[in-house]
């Protein structure tokens, strides 16, 4: 992710902070998003879209956000948006941590049920809430209205 | 046991719960039958929210508390009452347990029985959800269908109408897939059963999709039908043209094996005709009536007497 051989990315290395690379490649901004950052933040974001992956031949999004921790909560996130993401953890210039995001066995109050009748979509003091049927494919199964939801509806309502 | 457990899908029933809650209603039904007082149940209350209109869960629920000996408080109009004022089912539900043992509640959202047995200290019953599940409309029809034939095994159950929208058949044929029994699946193109149920039914049950009720009906043993809502039609002429396919008539019961039986969750409006009411084939009255042992039953079980 660095380099390409010819030419050094116009993205230095960050000191402390978070790298999230192998972004399904056009996902980045939903990432950010996600994890609710607009760039009116303090700390520096950087995003690179269609970068080619040294591993995999194919296009990825990176993205690099300085000063900034991931909660068990936002790497769920991640994990919905795009499976194969990898995160580093950076301290000092050098990866302190490297490891997949993994999908959880249940997700509470990441995806809305795509089910209008379903009562998780009331006003009643709940969240959202699903069983992980599969996660390659991706199944979804609400444990209110037991309806089941796969991608790209599951992308869209997060 | 079940004692003091919620009761929102047939997947909360074990099956060895199941047949044990069949031998309780038979001990009812013989109770019943003798005019015996039964006053198990002489301090407990039943709470019902009914946001829905029901005639015969209502009823039959609210019978059943009382033959147990049990009294019944209930909001004649839940929805023009807490709800109209906007309150949320959550608080509703944490306020009616401090006031009864036990809870019936149906609701027009899918899945609001699991929200309220998570706020509810005491256990809930799901009388219809949405159109979700309604798990004690499942266990009376499969009373009947025992009664009648003493299992489930090797039987072919067709189930005839709508099936997307009708509760009770998604109830009913998860509750059959835990059975080596045959299930046929009959009904028009624009109401079949949701994806969301069949893939939820074990692995190696199989079900056959069907909308040529002639094709299977001579080796049915358990014609169960459904009512078709008219206003699920946009077009009246295609509501007319599925009514004319599927109603029941003598001419059907003629095509039918000996001894199968037809059943109907009921109400029903133009599926099956009058003249079949007196067949040896007709249970769906039968079916109705079993509703009050059933549920006497399932009551007893989760409020630990029996």
């Amino acid at each position: 992710m660095e380099e390409n051989n010819k030419s050094t990315l116009k993205v230095s290395k960050i000191k402390d902070g978070i790298v999230i690379d192998h972004i399904d490649h056009g996902k980045a901004l939903k990432v950010l998003s996600t994890l609710g950052i607009s760039g009116g933040e303090e700390f520096t974001v950087s995003v690179l879209m269609n970068v080619k992956s040294k591993t995999m031949n194919t296009f990825k999004d990176v993205v690099k956000i300085e000063k900034r921790v991931l909660k068990k909560g936002e790497l769920d996130r991640i994990s919905l948006v795009s499976p194969g993401a990898t995160i580093n953890i950076i301290k000092n210039f050098e990866i302190e941590k490297k490891f997949k995001v993994e999908i959880p066995d249940s997700i509470i109050g990441i995806v809305k049920c795509s089910n209008q009748n379903c009562i998780s979509n009331n006003k009643e003091p709940v969240n959202a809430e699903f069983r992980v049927e599969s996660k390659a494919p991706l199944i979804l199964r609400c444990v209110y209205c037991d309806r089941t939801m796969v991608q790209p509806e599951i992308y869209h309502k997060i | 046991m079940l004692k003091q457990r919620d009761v929102v899908s047939v997947d909360d029933i074990e099956t060895d719960e199941m047949f044990a809650i069949f031998e309780l209603a038979k001990r009812y039904e013989n109770l019943l039958k003798s005019g015996k007082r039964i006053s198990d149940f002489e301090s407990k209350i039943m709470a019902t929210f009914f946001y829905e209109p029901s005639t015969r869960t209502r009823l039959s629920f609210e019978s059943a508390m009382h033959r147990l000996g049990g009294s019944v408080i209930s909001v004649p109009e839940p929805k023009s009452s807490s709800a109209a004022k906007g309150e949320t089912l959550a608080d509703t539900m944490r306020m009616a347990s401090a006031y009864s043992d036990i809870i019936v509640i149906r609701h027009p959202l899918d899945g609001s029985a699991r929200l309220a047995s998570r706020f509810s200290s005491v256990p809930v019953i799901n009388g219809g959800d949405g159109s979700g599940q309604h798990p004690t409309q499942t266990l009376l029809d499969l009373y009947t269908i025992w009664k009648e034939f003493g299992g489930f095994d090797n039987l072919t159950i067709t189930i005839l109408g709508d099936l997307k929208y009708g509760r009770t058949t998604h109830s009913l044929v998860r509750m059959l897939s835990r059975f080596k029994s045959t299930v046929n699946l009959v009904s028009p193109d624009t109401l079949k059963m949701p994806e969301h149920v069949i893939s939820a039914l074990s692995k190696n049950f199989k079900v056959n999709v069907s909308g040529d009720l002639n094709a299977v009906l001579p080796k049915t043993d358990v014609l169960y039908v459904t009512r078709i809502q008219k206003e699920r039609f946009v077009d009246p002429n295609e509501y007319q043209g599925v009514i004319g396919a599927y109603s029941i008539n003598i001419e059907t019961t003629e095509a039918m094996k000996k001894g199968s039986i037809i059943m109907h969750p009921l109400p029903r409006i133009d599926e099956i005709s009058p003249d079949v009411d007196g067949t040896i084939n007709a249970r769906y009255f039968q079916q109705a009536a079993n509703g009050v042992p059933v549920r006497m039953a399932l009551i007893s079980k989760m409020l630990g007497v029996n």
